[in-house]
Order: C-alpha cells, then sequence, then structure tokens
C-alpha cells in the first residue's frame, strides 16, 4: 500500500477529532478528541518517515506519546478536580465568568 | 538460516558517534530545569515547615544564576559574532535567544516574589497564607481543604512549577528545530494549566479557567503538532535549516522522495499555516484570543502576571524565529495573512476592552491589543522589526507583571477587588498605589516618557520604514481607541469620590513592595533614556542560521 493512503487517513482521523472537539460537549470526550488529533499527528509522522526513508519522523512520534502521556495526566486532574467540584464535566457548564 | 539470524541484529558501529553539545551555551537553560527537578525532591523530601523557604531560595538563586549565565555568554559574543547552533542542531544560542531569556529570567524572578507574597490575606489559624490553595485536590470549602488550612498547608509545588514553566520558556524561541519546538511548547504550557488552577480564592473561577485553558492550549497545541507533521512531510527534516533549503529551492541532497514531496506546496503551506496559528494562539492574537481573558481573569492573580508577561516574550520569540529563518521563503504568503491578524487583534482588543468591567479583564484585552502592535513590528521583516519587537517585549512584559502584582494589592473581604466600580476613588485613599497604577496605564497607553511610548514608537518607526503605512495608521488609530479606556481607569481612580464599603489596599511584605516597584522603575528607566536598551535590542537582532549542507 502506498503511503498516501495513511497520509489521507491521518488527516481523515485529525479532521473527526476536531470536529469532535467543538461538538460534544464532555469535557473527557473533548479531551479523547484532542488525542485522536495528535495521534493522527503521529501517524503522518510515521507515514512522512517512510517516505523519506529517515528516522526524524519516528522519534518524533516518540516524543509525542511521551508528551500526549504527560498531557493525560495534567489534564484529567484539571477535569476530575472541576467535576469534583461542580458534579458535571459539561464545558457548557462552566460559564462562569462569561459577561 | 544465517540470514534469518543477521537480520534480527545488528552491526555495533566500531567508533560510536556521539553528538556534540555545547554545555556552557545551554546552561541558562539547564540551570533552571535543573533547578526545577531539585524543587520536586525539596518537595519530597524537605520537611514541610522548611519547604517555603527552601523553594523560595532556590527559585530565586536558580533565576539569578541563570540570568547571569545569560550575561556571561551575551559578553563573550555568543550573542552576535559567536552564535551557534548548538545541541546538535537543535538550539540556536544567538542574539534573539539570550536577549529574550534574559528577560525571561528575570520576569521569572520577578514573579517568584509575587508568587511568594504571604501578607495579603490575612493569616489563617495563626500562618501566614499565599495566593494558592492549601490543598488544590480537595473540595472548595470541604472538609479536606478546611483540615489541610487548619495544619496550614502550603502549595509550595508553584515555586518547581514555574521553573519548568520557565524553562520550557527559554527553549521556545531558541529552538531550532520543529520537535524542540514542540516539546518546548509542552514544556511551558503543561505548568502553567496547573498554576492556573490553584487560586485559594475563587476556586470554582480558577478551576473553570485551568479547564478552558488547557482544552483550548491542547487543541492548539494538536493544530501545531499535525502542522509540523506536515512541513516534515514536505522538507524530509524537522531541522529549521534543512527546511529552510528546501523551501528555497536549495536542498543539500534531493532523493526521488523530496523531489515528490517538494512539488507539493499544499504540504507547505497548509503546514506553515497550522504550525502559525498554534503560536498565534500562545501569542494570544484575534482570531485565537478566545481564551485570554477567561484564564486572565481565572487564575491567580500572580499566575496571571507571570504568565501574560512571560509567555507572550517567549511565543513572541518562537514565532519571530519561525518566520524569520524557517519561512521567509513565503513571505508573500504568510505577510498578508499576519497583516489581517494584526489589524484584527490591535482592533478587536482596544474595542472590546471599552465594555470590560473587571481589572483583570480588561488588562487581559488590552494584552490581546498588544499582540496586534508587536506584530506590526514582527511582519517589518528587517533587523529593525525584530529588534523593535524584542524591546517592546521586554517594556511591556514589566509593565504587565507591576500592573498585576498592584491589582493583587487592592482587596474587600472576599479577596481581590477586581470590579472596576470598586476602583472608584482609589487615588484619594492610597494616593501612592494608585498613581503607580495610573504610571503603568499609561505606559500600556504609551504616553510619552514611558517605555511603552518607546516601545510603540520603535515597532510602528520599523513597521513604516518597511512600508507598511496602512498597519502603522490602523495601530495609531486602536493605540488612541485604547487610550480611551486606560484613561477612564485613572479618572475612575482621582476624580470619583470613593464608596462606602469599597476595597482597601493591603500593606505587602517587601516582596511585593519591590515587584511594584522595579516594574515602575523598568517603566520610566525605558521611557526616558531608552536609547541604550535600543541599541541593546539592536545588537541582539540578528537570528544565526545554520548552513543547509551541514544541518541533518
Amino acid at each position: 500500500m502506498s503511503p498516501e493512503n495513511y497520509l489521507y487517513l491521518s488527516a481523515l482521523l485529525f479532521t473527526i477529532g476536531a470536529c469532535g472537539v467543538l461538538i460534544r460537549r464532555n469535557a473527557i470526550v473533548v479531551f479523547m478528541c484532542i488525542e485522536l488529533m495528535l495521534n493522527a499527528a503521529n501517524l503522518a509522522l510515521v507515514a512522512f518517515s517512510r517516505m523519506h526513508g529517515n528516522l526524524d519522523g519516528q522519534i518524533a512520534a516518540f516524543f509525542v506519546m511521551v508528551v500526549a502521556a504527560a498531557e493525560v495526566v495534567v489534564g484529567l486532574a484539571i477535569i476530575v478536580m472541576l467535576y469534583r467540584s461542580r458534579h458535571s464535566a459539561s464545558v457548557d457548564d462552566a460559564s462562569l465568568m462569561k459577561l | 538460516m544465517s540470514s534469518d539470524v543477521s537480520s534480527l541484529v545488528t552491526l555495533a558501529q566500531t567508533e560510536p558517534v556521539f553528538p556534540e553539545i555545547q554545555w556552557a551555551a545551554l546552561s541558562p537553560t539547564l540551570i533552571v530545569l535543573g533547578a526545577a527537578t531539585l524543587g520536586i525532591l525539596v518537595e519530597a523530601f524537605v520537611p514541610r515547615r522548611a519547604r517555603y523557604a527552601t523553594q523560595l531560595v532556590l527559585s530565586v538563586l536558580a533565576l539569578a544564576a541563570a540570568f547571569s549565565a545569560v550575561i556571561v555568554l551575551a559578553v563573550g559574543d555568543y550573542g552576535t559574532s559567536e552564535a551557534l547552533i548548538a545541541g546538535a542542531g537543535a538550539i540556536a544560542v544567538d542574539g534573539p535567544a539570550l536577549f529574550l531569556q534574559g528577560v525571561l529570567a528575570l520576569v521569572a524572578l520577578v514573579s517568584v516574589f509575587l508568587f511568594a507574597e504571604r501578607r495579603l490575606d490575612p493569616a489563617e489559624h495563626g500562618r501566614p497564607v499565599d495566593s494558592f490553595a492549601a490543598q488544590p485536590a480537595a473540595l472548595p470549602g470541604g472538609p479536606a481543604e478546611q483540615q489541610a488550612v487548619r495544619a496550614g498547608w502550603m502549595t509550595t509545588d508553584v515555586f518547581p512549577l514555574l521553573l519548568f514553566a520557565t524553562g520550557g520558556m527559554m527553549i521556545f524561541p531558541a529552538a531550532n528545530d520543529l520537535l524542540v519546538l514542540f516539546i518546548a511548547l509542552e514544556v511551558l504550557s503543561l505548568p502553567l494549566y496547573m498554576l492556573c488552577a490553584l487560586a485559594r480564592r475563587r476556586r470554582l473561577l480558577s478551576q473553570e479557567a485551568a479547564v478552558k485553558y488547557f482544552l483550548l492550549g491542547a487543541f492548539a497545541s494538536a493544530f501545531l503538532l499535525f502542522g509540523i507533521a506536515l512541513l516534515y512531510g514536505y522538507a524530509g527534516s524537522l531541522g529549521y535549516a534543512r527546511i529552510a533549503a528546501v523551501i528555497g529551492g536549495t536542498p543539500p541532497e534531493l532523493d526521488p522522495a523530496l523531489a515528490a514531496t517538494m512539488g507539493n506546496d499544499a504540504l507547505l503551506l497548509i503546514g506553515g499555516a497550522m504550525v502559525l496559528m498554534g503560536l498565534l494562539f500562545k501569542v494570544g492574537a484575534v482570531p485565537f484570543h478566545m481564551w485570554t481573558p477567561d484564564v486572565y481573569q481565572g487564575a491567580p492573580t500572580p499566575v496571571t502576571g507571570f504568565m501574560a508577561a512571560a509567555t507572550k516574550v517567549a511565543a513572541f520569540g518562537a514565532l519571530l524565529r519561525l518566520l524569520y529563518v524557517v519561512l521567509p521563503g513565503l513571505r508573500w504568503d504568510w505577510e498578508p495573512v499576519l497583516w489581517g491578524v494584526a489589524i484584527l487583534s490591535m482592533v478587536a482588543g482596544a474595542v472590546i476592552a471599552i465594555t470590560q468591567t473587571d481589572v483583570k479583564r480588561l488588562l487581559a484585552y488590552s494584552s490581546i491589543a498588544h499582540s496586534g502592535f508587536i506584530l506590526a513590528g514582527v511582519i517589518a521583516v528587517s533587523p529593525d522589526g525584530v529588534s523593535s519587537a524584542l524591546f517592546y517585549l521586554a517594556a511591556y512584559s514589566f509593565v504587565t507583571l507591576g500592573a498585576f502584582a498592584v491589582v493583587t494589592l487592592v482587596r474587600d473581604p472576599q479577596g481581590e477587588a477586581t470590579h472596576l466600580s470598586k476602583w472608584a476613588g482609589l487615588g484619594r485613599r492610597s494616593p501612592l498605589l494608585a498613581g503607580v497604577f495610573a504610571l503603568f496605564l499609561l505606559a500600556f497607553a504609551g504616553i510619552p516618557l514611558t517605555s511603552g511610548f518607546a516601545g510603540k514608537f520603535a515597532v510602528f518607526r520599523a513597521a513604516a520604514d518597511a512600508g507598511a503605512m496602512g498597519l502603522v495608521v490602523v495601530g495609531v488609530a486602536a493605540s488612541a481607541i485604547a487610550a480611551f479606556f486606560y484613561v477612564r481607569v485613572i479618572v475612575l481612580m482621582f476624580f470619583s469620590d470613593p464608596q462606602p464599603g469599597g476595597p482597601s489596599v493591603v500593606i505587602p511584605s517587601p516582596l511585593t513592595v519591590s515587584v511594584v516597584g522595579l516594574a515602575a522603575v523598568v517603566t520610566l528607566v525605558l521611557g526616558i533614556a531608552p536609547q541604550y536598551f535600543l541599541d541593546l535590542a539592536g545588537q541582539a537582532g540578528v537570528f544565526v542560521q545554520q548552513a543547509a549542507a551541514t544541518a541533518r
């Protein structure tokens, strides 16, 4: 299979993730959609790495995985904290600061 | 059989190749990150009572050492003739990087004082308290939190978090590789997300700010990352020099894969746009500014001050390097886009700020407008443009820090009194504080004899010299609109009657006094005698670029 198909898949995944972030209300689901976007970028990096025949993209993918893990740690902590004080993880409910 | 086995092993290189890393040139960042790691160990091993003092001393020493290291490097001509690419092509040590690292180290040092202030709130259970929650994980107002407050716990983790964020910020403008850019972005962002959630008072607002900042920040960094992937696909490398060479049409060597992707301008244009989007989000430019007012309002005010001052410096540094080193070949494509972004930021920031009733939100919209002003210098694409943007960043960061430091001092029983109506008549009750705040507002507005004027003048002159007269006209008009609401606050403070039951100004410890004093002195000095610092920024205004042939 030619590497281009992987790129189409990664663009599709990225778009699904971006739409999810904009549409979904639950903070956890929004966060999962962001993770999907990061993974789409990983897929693109690895596919390009294969196309160009060098390893830079694959190394980058490893770094991205570590960063994504760190982001999960911070993000889930913040979202769980919000949930515990409001009993809701809905992004729309967090609107105390609207003018 | 033997071929099966040999495919499972790889031959060891007889002579291992170690990348050459110039430790001395990287020392400012390494000191800060090392101290941050040490700070985490302090949290683990030092008894609770001694932690505050230990962390404070450690952070101050580390940032002072980092600043001295920057000075030593700059004196050693690393900023000009000795500029180099350290760490196997990953990090640039040149004028703009050193200048911004110096500013960042100073801003962080001053922010540490704000973080450490413990005389603003009345002491609870006989122990002084700072601006951060006693036990951030506990429910606000719940039994666990009350217990933590009674026990006098403090979240001293804020100091290592600040150091980590500062470390990331110091790498950000120096990154010479897209991967390093991404890592630096995350290293600076993740601690900031957490710091936003830690307010002692108004925890719900603070948590909301953290969630909004986190979700939108992660969304923007995902865009940045996908843009990085596309640029990598276009150029076959993550290094800035190599990408610039491929964009310029002169790659060091050409293979069939590169020849195929090089012809695909969609990869380049979409990738470049997405990376720019991620950076403009951090800068807080319209239309990527939505997070700014909410996060600035909800975060603990010392954190807001640090974030507003330092993030902008770091993000503009990264933006400048990306535009000038990687994408100069695309100038005709990004210039009109940035024109639009700059005009939108200036006008929208200034106009929306007029309607604000909260001091922190007001300062947030003013920071959006200032992003637009700095972008005008960025668009100039000339040595003057770089140096004026650098000077503006240095001036702006201290004014911002001072303004937010003043906001922490005006309090009523509920905590900080940030509603503008409560500031009425403040100038009669505490003329000194109101006077200093008026100075900062005048600097924001760009009135002569303040650093804001010198910065704005430099930026607009650079833009005008580069032929961007339209931008200058819009910028001056936006400044006039902005001056209106700054002056309105000054009038409110000095010429209206104080309300009964209004806020009082607390007498802070020398920590906050020194922050406000230093910010005021910097504002005046940069305003009255800017030439030395303009020259300094001018000397620092040249980016180093690796020869493409030696780049990976």
